[in-house]
């Protein structure tokens, strides 16, 4: 289990990014997280990732304190970030290093048969596409099997067919292995079509608002009516949290609290 | 609908055969343009002097110069002179490389190192180089050792410069990523840092061996009783202008060869680059 328990972020320049966000997140939950901009999104997947430090409050994964990059938590980036002098094939096994060479080959193959690259293995990652180049950095994050797998918006640079094509790929790979996934987008649709329960989000100082469960069974119809449903409830729920006339739903950061700086 | 899709795809074909011929015609009428100018200023010059225009003693037309040459080669001069300035080129190139780096990666790498480092080295850079001349000589002596001290000075400042900037220049978003794989100083180091500042690296290797051909006729004007340099020297001192000419052709050939070596030695090691150019190479 993912636990994360109050945890806050104030930047050294002074800027109050994220102020005591707390969740239980279970093995093999997507958890999408959304608001508008400025609300810490971000800033809360590094802190998980172990990018950077909370400056308080704690993260831990089964009962270990995350404070620096963990290997069982994965995390993928807005940009496919690839490293430009390896192969597309050794991009995927760069986590792999410690395992024997006729392992790794074998687990690369698997992943990029399973990302549908095998033809691209020995291309450099500037001959892909956009999307591929961002499947590829999906292979490099699950193939070391993560528990966790952190996602920063990772879509928002593609078309919208290619976006698409991804979420429901992802979600094929998910059902490969069943890891925790937290994604931060931007998307409505995105959040709804992949997320169990989907965290808004209110800016300034970043905290969570709203907690909406989707209980849609997969695959979901973009174009049911329930689907609908829910998409109105996330959006109603972004309104309200950029709306500063609305005190905050959550009880644990009162609005005393939150005017303090 | 699909109709007016499809048509500009089709002109685009139609647009690319042109084209493509003309990339391959380029491809050879490139390098025979770039010898048109030097190629015809040679031919006309002799054809002057041949014509009686001039009496090219003191620029002596082009088969004087490759005659010279050819004596001089005949005689096991030529071949002295040039693996005495090559050795002392290529001793001076090593240590300025290999003292360049160290220095470079170390202020490039620890933040303390380049605050304590860099300003230093930056006021050394600033000395012209041929101001040691003379430490030099009354340091280390008027034979080898000071001519190749000059010519790793020179080398030092463009490889240093060069490693520092690249390393302090990688992409943060790609260290990042070995961060999230945990990877070690030292793993960093091999597996991000070294690949990410390669072409950097080469372009300041080029531009440090340009450097060290550049000192090494200023070590050689300082008293040498060989090399390419002494050429120079010798042929001004007994007017022998064809002398001059043959030599400084000959650095030509030499620095261009080197460069072109450095160029084909590290070409297999940057071929996953995406950059303007990346594909034509340098000629």
């Amino acid at each position: 289990m993912l636990a994360l328990d109050r945890v806050g972020k104030t930047y050294p320049n002074g800027v109050h990014a994220l102020e005591r966000f707390s969740a239980d997140i279970q093995l093999g939950e997507i958890i999408a997280i959304i608001g508008g901009s400025g609300c810490g999104k971000s800033t809360l997947l590094r802190a998980i990732a172990g990018l950077d430090r909370a400056t308080t409050g704690t993260v831990t994964l089964d009962d270990i304190a995350i404070t620096a990059p963990h290997a069982k938590i994965g995390i993928i980036f807005q940009e496919p970030r690839l490293l430009p002098w390896l192969s597309v094939a050794d991009n995927i096994g760069f986590g792999l290093s410690d395992l024997p060479a006729a392992i790794r080959r074998e687990k690369v193959a698997r992943a990029l048969a399973r990302v549908g690259l095998t033809d691209k293995a020995n291309a450099w990652p500037r001959e892909l596409s956009g999307g591929q180049a961002q499947r590829v950095a999906i292979a490099r994050a699950l193939v070391p099997q993560p528990e966790v797998l952190l996602l920063d918006e990772p879509f928002s640079a593609l078309d919208a067919f290619t976006r698409r094509d991804l979420q429901d790929h992802l979600l094929d790979l998910w059902n490969d292995t069943r890891p925790t996934l937290m994604l931060v987008t931007h998307d409505v649709d995105e959040a709804v079509v992949l997320a169990d329960r989907v965290l808004v989000m209110r800016p300034r100082p970043g905290r969570l608002f709203e907690e909406i469960k989707i209980n849609l069974a997969r695959p979901r119809d973009r174009n049911s009516p329930h689907f609908d449903n829910f998409k109105r409830r996330v959006l109603t729920a972004l309104d309200r949290s950029l709306d500063r006339n609305v005190p905050d739903a959550d009880a644990k950061s009162t609005t005393g609290e939150a005017m303090w700086w | 609908m699909a109709m007016t899709v499809e048509l500009p795809a089709l002109e685009r074909t139609d647009a690319m055969t042109p084209k493509a011929s003309s990339a391959r015609l380029r491809r050879y009428a490139g390098p025979a343009l770039g010898l048109l100018l030097p190629v015809g200023l040679a031919l006309a010059w002799e054809i002057a002097v041949w014509a009686g225009f001039s009496n090219g003693r003191l620029v002596p037309p082009p088969t004087k110069i490759f005659a010279t040459m050819v004596e001089l080669a005949r005689s096991g001069e030529l071949s002295r002179h040039i693996i005495a300035t090559l050795s002392r080129v290529a001793s001076g190139f090593v240590i300025g490389v290999v003292a360049g780096t160290l220095f470079g990666a170390i202020s490039g790498y620890w933040g303390l190192a380049r605050r304590l480092l860099d300003p230093t080295v930056q006021a050394l850079r600033a000395i012209p180089s041929i101001a040691w001349v003379p430490l030099f000589i009354l340091w280390l002596g008027i034979f080898e050792t000071s001519k190749v001290a000059l010519i790793a000075v020179g080398v030092f400042f463009p490889v240093y410069l060069g490693v520092m900037g690249a390393i302090l220049s990688v992409d943060r978003k790609i260290v990042e990523v070995g961060r999230t794989f945990r990877l070690s100083g030292p793993a960093m180091i091999r597996r991000i840092l070294l690949p990410a500042v390669l072409p950097a690296y080469v372009v300041a290797l080029r531009v440090g061996l340009g450097l060290g051909w550049m000192f090494v006729v200023a070590a050689e004007f300082m008293g040498a009783s060989e090399g390419l340099g002494y050429l120079l020297i010798d042929g001004q001192q007994l007017g022998k202008p064809a002398q001059i000419v043959a030599a400084i052709v000959i650095f030509a050939i030499l620095g261009k060869t080197t460069d072109w070596l450095i160029e084909i030695a590290t070409a297999p090691l940057l071929r996953w680059q995406d950059a303007f150019g990346g594909k034509s190479g340098a000629a």
